[in-house]
């Protein structure tokens, strides 16, 4: 096995795409570690982006905000602008793990890791986050939910990897926010969860919005019909009840050790609703 | 010189106070030498290959690739663990559980083992072992095992009694109580029947087990292992493979914790086959996914509960059936079950029945008062059932009921003094019982109860010249009684106690000593010491009567000093026992106090806990609010390390009440094998757990000790499981008591 840790996104590519085996590219390394050591692959090549400067930082750009693929989910919550922006997505990299892991972790990596329960994901997708792909054929943009295949599978072709994560900058009275269901209170996975995010018009009644879950199917899913039921309310009980039953209807969860197909699709429905209050709180709803 | 073992109630001076604990430093600096921390020259790594199946008839394993791999120093099967122990059934079954016989009976079982100069080329060996599996029919469920069409686990086993030409995977049936239940039952205004379920959980211990085996040509042999009990591992690896007891030095090292999943051999039986074979230093360390497949967890149950009572209070008769799952091997866990369940109660007409019964998992081990929360959590939910239906505070009802001195247990004997009633008292007078509740919370409470244990200890002290003292027990440490073994001895000799240091002494340095289980080694090795401190004494007044040349009757310890009385000394000016050591070379040699005695006189000890939550209900999730463990310590010799094991067990208990269960697929396969789905309680998910010591004597142990270290695992199931109840306004009855489990319970109800 071969460590690299190249100090340029160019000499990252280059390492990826030349290689003949299987190569992994290694952010805060907490998912990728844990399978190396329990055996579940064995890497020809590992290449290291930490060491690589643009991708270190969260840069406040004319359009929002651009997250390096190595800022490790502390700095996010460190960082007020952030914060400010999209507390929902923020709060959702304060979930992963505990305060060790979020010292080393990233939300590309966990993007990457392409799991169902991935915690920073609904948000980043309700805020129409954009994963910058860098590959041998150059670079391209795309919205982050394209980016998960499946469990452990990504749409990520040979010789790409992620150069950072882009956010909009927030339209005025925009609030998001993310809950998951976990039986611990940390150090644990997120056994159904759901972000929304609102924008607000005249009178408290929200005009735009979008509601992802996670770990409900196969890959975090968007849901319009959720959305389109708050659209054009100020979440009255008949709203957020037609919220979670869109959500609820776009379950497609499996039975396994973490829950039932019957808890995940009526917790999702919970956490939705209780969601879209929070969001619709920080969006200066009353 | 034989002695004293009753309570004597002396005025104490330095137990109970809150020293820190020797092996403080060490630990908390990463010094400290676990299981996995002791190396040797030329040592290799040994790994197990283990069967993927719930069932499996082995037809053939053929290991000849993986012998043939360069770096691959042995390659054991069964057939280099023979048996050596005559047929002895009880010890077969260890020796099968370290090593599959022909047919693999759990998902996790051991199926052949390799040595090999490092991990890699270990890991390569065990993928090139073929072995050539027969699936068969699995069972994991108890009440399914029970079943006329179950596939049969072990098709030796007949229950005794039954019929000796039926297979069948119930072991055994035991059976406790006295009275007339019928009659009793007939004279109940109120009877209440329920059945409850309990998951499997493990002990859950931060460091899995671990060793460094050496065997040599010429039979002698060295086991360096993370154990509760390294006399008995000496006594099963001696026997297991043929050696000779005084040959196997055995040595625990420090232990990241046992809960009695260390009491006896998995793999340490191998790591010296393949020492044996390989003629070189084996250390093979488990992970932790084979020490969940392949150690013991403790059962899972299926309980049916009747209580009858009076409208007066009075219980008028109870019956328990409890059915116990023991793993793949026949135990006594579902005997341990029905002789606790009824402990707490003065009752007139009582009667428990226990199933032992085998299934597909794993060999069942210990776990911290083994069996009774179980049988608790199912006695305790319907106790307080029946409270309710009588319109009685659930504290009052069971004060009413509760055992006493001179009560029959329903298990037997006739108790003596005792703490249930106190500990129920403490309940009432708590302030927790006065916080006010809010929305969807809820507030329960339960009683406890465990035996505890004595056995034989063997205990030395030696003094040192400048009047330090060694003090060498063979109980190992799983709790932090070196401090309180330390505080002990330097009571009896009136020395400081930094001047004491406790080690655990090996097999080699010490006669026989039984396992750290049952809440014995404070009780048992703190007499021994207490002996063996009165023998060093009577030879430091010999040495000190020979010094100032009296005859040794007049010669006194008081205070850590000789003092010679009589009007014709009164000149003389008292010994210290630094004096006495100092002039030793000259008087006689070393002086040294040596004791050994089975610790008969273990005081049964009793838990009251209180317990309040909050559950959500769209959610089924449960917050643990506040929690209050008060339990009978019969003598707190450390304050600090019996309040630790009060909160310990509580923590355990909640993590088991609602949340840790092994999940078995289909396939019969463990689904959760690691700490990220089997969820062990962290820090944030618990609250401070408040602890009151009470003190009611032990009469059979000269400073009142009882064992402290299980009873408060036995209540919290059902104190939880009370609160629980209590907040959603449905009764439940299966443990854990997950959030699915919570929410579905109250959907169900709706
Ligand atoms: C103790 C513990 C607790 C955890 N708790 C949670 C939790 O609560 N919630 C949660 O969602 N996750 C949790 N995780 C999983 C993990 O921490 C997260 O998924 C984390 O965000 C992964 O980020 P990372 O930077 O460490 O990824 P890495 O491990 O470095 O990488 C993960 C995967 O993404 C790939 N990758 C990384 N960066 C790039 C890139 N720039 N371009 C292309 N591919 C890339 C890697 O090759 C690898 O396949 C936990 C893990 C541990 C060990």
């Amino acid at each position: 096995m071969k460590y690299e840790a190249p100090t340029s996104t160019k000499d990252a590519v280059a390492l990826l795409a030349k290689n003949k085996g299987s190569a992994y590219v290694l952010a805060g390394g907490s998912d990728l570690l844990v399978r190396l050591k329990g055996g579940f692959i064995e890497p020809d090549l590992i290449v290291d982006i930490k060491r690589i400067g643009a991708m270190q930082e969260i840069k406040k750009t004319a359009s929002g905000f651009r997250i390096g693929a190595a800022v490790p989910c502390v700095a996010m919550g460190e960082s007020q602008a952030l914060n400010k922006a999209w507390p929902g997505v923020v709060e959702a990299a304060k979930l992963i793990g505990s305060d060790q892991v979020q010292g080393r972790c990233t939300v590309t990596g966990n993007l990457c890791n392409a799991s169902p329960a991935a915690d920073s994901v609904p948000a980043l997708v309700t805020a129409r986050a954009k994963a910058v792909v860098v590959g041998p054929k150059g670079r391209r943009t795309v919205a982050v939910e394209k980016i998960p295949a499946g469990p452990g599978r990504t749409t990520l072709t040979k010789g790409e990897l992620i150069e950072a994560i882009t956010l909009p900058a927030p339209k005025p009275k925009t609030g998001d926010a993310y809950l998951r269901f976990t039986p611990r209170t940390e150090m644990d996975i997120a056994v159904c969860s759901a972000a929304v995010s609102v924008t607000l018009g005249k009178g408290g009644v929200v005009e735009e919005a979008r509601v992802a879950l996670g770990a409900v199917a196969p890959t975090v899913v968007l849901v319009p019909a959720a959305a389109k039921a708050i659209i054009g309310t100020k979440l009255d009980a008949a709203a957020l009840d037609a919220l979670a039953a869109a959500c609820r209807a776009a379950c497609s969860p499996i039975d396994d050790k973490r829950g039932t197909v019957e808890f995940r699709t009526d917790v999702a429905g919970v956490l939705a609703k209780r969601a879209a209050k929070v969001a619709y709180q920080r969006a200066g709803g009353k | 010189m034989s002695h004293d073992a009753s309570f004597t109630n002396q005025k104490f001076k330095v137990i109970g106070t809150r020293v820190p604990r020797p092996d403080g430093i060490d630990k908390v600096t990463g010094r400290a030498r676990y299981g996995a921390d002791a190396t040797a020259p030329g040592q290799l790594v040994g790994m197990i290959l283990r069967s993927p199946h719930a069932h499996a008839d082995i037809r053939k394993i053929d290991t000849s690739a993986a012998e043939a791999l360069p770096g691959v120093k042995a390659v054991i099967t069964s057939a280099d663990l023979p048996d050596k122990v005559g047929g002895r059934r009880d010890m077969l079954d260890i020796l099968e559980n370290c090593m599959a016989r022909g047919r693999a009976l759990y998902d996790g079982h051991a199926v052949a083992a390799v040595a090999a100069i490092d991990a890699e080329t270990a890991k390569r060996a065990l993928k090139l072992i073929k072995v050539d599996y027969k699936p068969l029919a699995h069972v994991t469920d108890v009440d399914e095992a029970m079943r006329d069409d179950a596939p049969i686990v072990q098709p030796w086993v007949r229950t005794a009694g039954g019929d000796p030409n039926k297979p069948t995977n119930v072991a055994q049936i035991s059976q406790f109580g006295h009275g007339d239940l019928d009659a009793g039952f007939a004279e109940a205004d109120v009877i209440i029947e329920r059945s409850y379920k309990t998951e499997q959980t493990h002990q859950g211990y931060i460091e899995p087990h671990a060793c460094l085996a050496s065997v040599g040509p010429d039979g002698q042999g060295e086991l360096w292992v993370t154990t509760q009990g390294h006399y008995t591992f000496r006594t099963q690896c001696a026997a297991l493979l043929g050696m000779e007891v005084a040959k196997l030095k055995v040595t625990s090292s420090e232990i990241g914790g046992g809960f009695g999943g260390k009491t006896h051999v998995w793999m340490e039986p191998v790591a010296l086959a393949l020492s044996r074979k390989a003629n070189r230093p084996v250390k093979l360390v488990l992970t932790r996914e084979e020490t969940f497949r392949g150690t013991g967890p403790t059962c899972s149950t299926s309980i049916d509960i009747k209580i009858g009572a009076r409208r007066d209070g009075r219980i008028t008769a109870a019956l328990a059936t409890l059915r116990y799952q023991d793993g793949a091997f026949p135990g006594i866990w579902g005997m341990l079950g029905a002789m606790t369940a009824w402990a707490c109660y003065d009752l007139p007409n009582v009667k428990s029945v226990a199933y032992d019964v085998l299934v597909n998992r794993p060999k069942v081990a210990a776990y911290r008062a083994p069996s009774a929360p179980m049988a608790a959590f199912a006695v305790e939910s319907t106790v307080d059932l029946v409270a309710r239906e009588l319109g009685m505070d659930p504290v009052d009802f069971r004060l009413l009921n509760a055992a006493k001195e001179g009560t029959r247990a329903s298990y037997g004997p006739t108790y003596g003094p005792i703490g249930i009633g106190p500990t129920l008292e403490a309940v009432k007078n708590h302030p927790q019982m006065k916080v006010k509740l809010g929305p969807n919370q809820g507030r329960g409470m339960a009683c406890g109860f465990w035996f505890n244990f004595g056995g034989q200890t063997c205990s030395t002290v030696n003094i040192g010249v400048d009047g330090t003292v060694n003090v060498s027990v063979g109980t190992v440490d799983v709790g932090g009684s070196r401090a309180s073994l330390s505080l002990i001895a330097a009571e009896e000799l009136g020395v400081p106690y930094e001047s004491v240091k406790c080690t655990v002494a090996d097999t080699a340095t010490l006669g026989h000593n039984d396992t750290t289980e049952g809440s014995r080694g404070t009780f048992s090795s703190g007499m021994a010491i207490i002996f063996a401190c009165r023998n060093a004494v009577q030879e430091l007044r010999a040495r000190a009567a020979k010094m100032m040349d009296v005859p040794v009757e007049d010669v006194h310890w008081e205070n850590g000093q000789a003092v010679a009385l009589g009007t014709q000394h009164s000149n003389l000016q008292p010994l210290t026992l630094a004096q006495i050591a100092r002039k030793s070379p000259q008087t006689g040699g070393p002086i040294a106090g040596h004791n050994e005695v089975v610790a008969d006189g273990a005081g049964v000890s009793f838990a009251s806990h209180i317990c309040d939550v909050e559950v959500d209900p769209e959610t089924g999730q449960t917050r643990v609010l506040r929690y209050a463990v008060i339990q009978d310590a019969g003598k707190a010799i450390h304050p600090d390390y019996v309040e630790g094991q009060f909160q310990g067990a509580a923590a355990q208990g909640i993590g088991w009440a609602l949340n840790e269960e092994y999940i078995y697929g289909k396939d019969g396969r463990l689904q959760n094998p690691g700490f990220l789905d089997y969820r062990i309680p962290v820090c944030s998910d618990l609250p401070f757990i408040d602890t009151q010591i009470l003190e009611i004597p032990n009469p059979g142990h000269p400073y009142g000790i009882r064992g402290v270290g299980e009873t408060s695992i036995v209540p919290p199931l059902a104190a939880i499981g009370n609160a629980v109840s209590n907040a959603v306004g449905v009764r439940m009855t299966h443990v854990p008591m997950s959030p699915p489990r919570i929410l579905g319970a109250i959907k169900a109800a709706r």
